[in-house]
């Protein structure tokens, strides 16, 4: 649309013809008020806050509705404007308790500040007021008839934003009541019955709909608010932590998205919004527990736990060399742990048995793209895509955000999503074509694309760009054919599904036995010459560690935040023989069979980065705190030093004043001159202080893994930055997919709505969550059944 | 509807003709949701008042959801979802019949038929009602039962109406071909 030139409030503003004039003011930094204009959603003109004058027009006009055009002139406050929204403030607190002291909005409440702005907070009425008690939809939804302004935010929310449907309004005028789906009976009350995303109480203005996880807790400016990372799946949603001071730390109350950052804007689904409160399960971990001699795990102290496990690491490494160690790392810590496990393993145990659990395939992923960049998209380019082809999984289940983006693409920009899946999913509802994988699978996609015979190739063929989104239905081979199909053509980019909140993180650290940082191979020449004592030849996967373990050949492993005796079913007895450390939140199957666990900080009270499915990098912020536990990255660096080493050659801090001649025969790369040093150098950015600072790390990670090159601008500020495996070309050691990877060690977690893994069990808001929609889905069998 | 039921014609709770009515009236409008308001008013007539099941069966004819049936239908004074008496009684109390004497034929009826606003005798015939203005202005007070109105009342006239509708069951209760509603 041209660009049109209007005037408000006496100030000339420009913007594309059409557009509403509420957004148009708004992005001048003109605030008009409005309780029903939501954006993003239908429009409503429901609430009346949002009149301004225009010229030549007889009486008010709704700004959520009215679209500038050229030459129009309008005026957004005035007493005449003033008085109007003071109006309607009235009406709207005419029912309204003004017990705004309790309230769990009172403080972020639009309608107090609207009030504070407009006044009318005295009212005329006489008439005594509706009242209603308030009802539990669902463990997490709460609805207060009384304090609703009817605004119908969360029917949009939950209609359009979520496609769920699960709220309504019955009723008229001063009776209309917003109601859930599932209607009461004499044996209980209404019933909400939807995915308990939470995104109806994000979006109500004031505090009709409450959170069961916050509700009553605690004041919004009683809280700290710290934005940082989701730590259930792999989309990466921003979060903003409301923190408050506890007995022992801090503790989280409340996780939302308000301020609207990242690449999830205001979207959180029930994990993230509700699915933190295992970081305060009673069973979490808060003491380093060593076997005693009868065999029992008994609380220690952190510098007993690290003298037993170095103590025996060093003796084994030194007895029976670094081979007989294995290392099993993490899907949900952060790159710099990720990166400093696998420099922990391979210059300070000195083994390439290093492994971690795998979701999918992101080995061959890269490898298929070698050579190729600008072919992997980013959640932001599919939030914007013009076609998307959706190859398998269940977005709305195990990828919300991903559901959620697709969605918002295609109500918003009429994107087209094309669905190719053996089973029914329900984000087809919006797919402009579907193909059926039911009979053939996933094998006979491509060939089902090329023949051109059926509508969905032909309109396949027809988009001029696209982007290809599959998960773990593709692995090795399989992964390498789709992508070498949508090489051949011109504007095709991919992105690849993996399950936890950093399993791309892990695989692009080289969490892997064949594979360095960067998927570089360790049999690379070259690679990596800066480590000490490289092992050149590839180790153990986490399945072989364990075939050896039970063979009596692995001395100890070490597992950071893995479950691989849950994960691989194993029977516990073959670990006997090994001397088995575990660093886990939780005393899982895994850890119960340590001889030495120890507590480890949980996402949420770290800071770092991690790499969503996507290979969107953002940063990770401290916000809770543990009394008695420490962030990985901390325990390793422990770890490190208790087994004698260096610290300053695994994590790079401090100034080490080696930074050389830089001079052409004997500068950076002649070997002789602090390489990490003259990098910061030419970057213009400091040495680190702390041999704890994460951030020394992400410089190394900087510095030596292909792909990771940060904006750092970005980073900081807390946006999502985009990176590719850039895996080097044939040329280096090039490894072909097949040969590269075992499609059988990957073990997708098919994570649902509610559950999460290890942390999902210790939630007791998303066990709850998880209870209700079972007791729901029962119901409603029971009642269809009874239909019968 | 479970597969199994799903391939069989369902089951409805309403008259092979009303039934076939509604398979009419559904394809009729460019989007099915259009039928909504025309089936809720005949399913009522038929029914006599939008049950659970009347609700969750016009959802699957217009497949939307019976929550956006309720939405649609909790809008409208005139749908019910409480069953009404055979005959249901609407008086209107707006101004025009106000001041030509309504309370008291509301009054009149409530005496004689032992119920208030929204109350169904027990026998299930009657029913009463309070109502907005039904448009009857020039003859007011006016009441409507069903789809009959009954206009320039006083309350003496009040036991008669109700005695003529007691005499039409007795009637069609006694000649059987006559039994079939023709008033609904």
């Amino acid at each position: 649309m041209p660009d049109v030139t209007f005037t408000v409030d006496g100030k000339k503003l420009t913007a594309p013809a059409g557009t509403l004039l509420i957004d148009a003011c708004r992005k001048a930094g003109i605030e008009i008020p409005a309780f029903c204009y939501y954006p993003g959603l239908s429009l409503q003109a429901a609430c009346r806050m949002c009149v301004v004058r225009q010229e030549k027009v007889p009486k008010l006009q709704t700004a959520c509705t009215t679209t500038v055009a050229e030459g129009q002139v309008f005026i957004t406050e005035s007493p005449e404007i003033a008085q109007a929204r003071k109006a309607t403030i009235e009406l709207l607190l005419g029912n309204h308790p003004l017990d705004c002291p309790v309230c769990d909005a009172g403080g972020e409440c639009e309608l107090q500040d609207m009030t504070f702005k407009y006044g009318a907070g005295e009212s005329q009425f006489v008439e005594v007021k509706h009242h209603r008690d308030e009802q539990q939809w669902s463990p997490a939804v709460f609805y207060d008839r009384p304090r609703c302004i009817l605004c119908y935010r969360c029917i949009r929310m939950c209609g359009e934003g979520m496609d769920v449907w699960a709220l309504g309004i019955h009723n008229r005028a001063a009776d209309s009541v917003i109601v859930p789906n599932v209607l009461g009976t004499e044996r209980g009350g209404q019933q909400l019955d939807c995915e308990q995303c939470g995104m109806c109480i994000d979006v109500c203005p004031v505090g009709a709909l409450t959170s069961g996880s916050y509700r009553y807790k605690t004041r919004p400016w009683e809280m700290n608010h710290v934005s940082t990372v989701c730590t259930h799946c792999s989309d990466g949603c921003k979060v903003t932590l409301g923190v408050r001071q506890a007995n022992d730390g801090s503790e989280i109350v409340r996780a939302d998205n308000r301020d609207k950052s990242g690449i999830n804007g205001d979207f959180l689904c029930a994990k993230g919004r509700f699915g933190f409160d295992f970081v305060e399960s009673p069973d979490r971990l808060t003491q380093p527990l060593v076997r005693n001699a009868r065999g029992r795990l008994e609380p220690a102290t952190w510098e007993h736990a690290i003298r037993v496990a170095t103590g025996k690491l060093k003796e084994i490494r030194d007895t029976r060399g670094g081979n007989a160690i294995g290392v099993v790392g993490s899907n949900r810590t952060t790159n710099e742990e990720n990166y400093l496990l696998q420099k922990f393993a391979r210059t300070v145990i000195g083994t390439n048995n290093i492994d971690h659990e795998r979701t999918t395939d992101y080995a061959s992923f890269a490898r298929a793209l070698a050579g190729h960049t600008g072919k992997t998209a980013s959640l932001r380019d599919i939030a914007q895509a013009c076609a998307v082809l959706l190859v398998g999984g269940s977005p709305t289940d195990e990828h919300p955000l991903l559901a959620w983006l697709l969605r918002t693409n295609v109500r918003l920009n009429r994107a087209r999503l094309y669905i190719a899946n053996s089973k029914t999913i329900k984000l087809a509802r919006q797919a402009k074509a579907t193909l059926d994988l039911r009979r053939g699978g996933y094998d006979k996609l491509i060939t089902s694309l090329d023949s051109g015979r059926t509508e969905f190739s032909k309109a396949i063929f027809a988009e001029e760009s696209l982007i290809v989104i599959f998960g773990e239905e593709f692995r090795g081979p399989a992964v390498e054919n789709l992508i070498a199909w949508g090489l051949k053509r011109d504007n095709v980019r991919f992105a690849y599904l993996g399950d936890h909140s950093n399993s791309r993180g892990a695989a692009d650290m080289g969490l892997f036995p064949d594979l360095l940082p960067g998927y570089i191979p360790v049999t690379a020449p070259g690679a990596f010459a800066e480590y000490p004592n490289l092992p050149a030849a590839p180790g153990n996967s986490l399945p072989q560690m364990l075939d050896a373990a039970a063979a009596g050949d692995l001395g100890a492993l070490l597992v950071v935040g893995a479950n691989p005796v849950s994960h691989a079913k194993l029977d516990p007895s073959i670990l006997q023989h090994t001397f088995l450390i575990v660093q886990d939140l939780f005393l899982t199957e895994t850890a119960a069979l340590a001889d030495v666990v120890l507590p480890a900080a949980s996402l949420y009270e770290k800071s770092g980065t991690v790499t969503n499915t996507f290979g969107d990098i953002q940063i990770v912020r401290k916000a809770a705190d543990r009394a008695g536990v420490k962030p990985d990255f901390e325990i390793l660096v422990r770890l490190a030093g208790g087994m004698g080493i260096d610290v300053s050659t695994l994590v790079p801090f401090g100034k080490r004043g080696t930074t050389g001649d830089l001079g052409q025969s004997r500068g950076a790369q002649s070997g002789e001159a602090d390489r990490h040093s003259v990098w910061l150098e030419a970057n213009g950015l400091e040495p680190k202080l702390s041999p704890f600072d994460p951030l020394a790390a992400l410089d190394e990670i900087e510095r030596l893994v292909p792909g990771y090159t940060l904006d750092r601008v970005n980073l900081f500020a807390g946006n999502d930055v985009h990176t590719e495996p850039a895996s080097p070309g044939p040329e280096s050691g090039f490894v072909p997919v097949s040969a590269l990877t075992a499609p059988e060690l990957v073990v997708p977690a098919h994570d649902t709505l509610f559950t999460s893994g290890a942390l999902g069990r210790y939630s007791r808001a998303l066990g709850q969550l998880e209870q209700h929609q079972a007791n729901e889905l029962a119901k409603s069998e029971l009642a269809k059944s009874a239909a019968d | 509807m479970s597969p199994k039921k799903a391939k069989s014609e369902p089951a409805t709770v309403f008259s092979p003709e009303l039934a076939a009515r509604f398979d009419a009236l559904v394809k009729k409008y460019p989007v099915s949701r259009s039928a909504l308001i025309p089936m809720l008013l005949y399913a009522q007539d038929e029914v006599g008042y939008l049950s659970n099941a009347v609700v969750a069966e016009i959802a699957r004819r217009i497949e939307i959801t019976e929550l956006e049936v309720r939405n649609v239908a909790t809008y409208y004074s005139m749908l019910r979802f409480k069953a009404a008496g055979k005959y249901n009684i609407q008086v209107c109390t707006n101004i025009s019949c106000m001041l030509r004497g309504a309370y008291e034929v509301y009054e009149r009826f409530r005496e004689e038929l032992g119920v208030g606003s929204d109350g169904v005798t027990a026998d299930g015939l009657f029913s009463l009602e309070e109502v907005e203005c039904i448009g009857a202005c020039c003859w007011a007070p006016a009441i409507q039962v069903n789809y009959e109105f009954h206009d320039e009342l006083k309350p003496d006239l009040v036991p008669g109406i109700i005695g003529a509708y007691r005499q039409r069951i007795e009637d069609r209760a006694q000649d059987p071909f006559q039994n079939k509603e023709k008033d609904a």
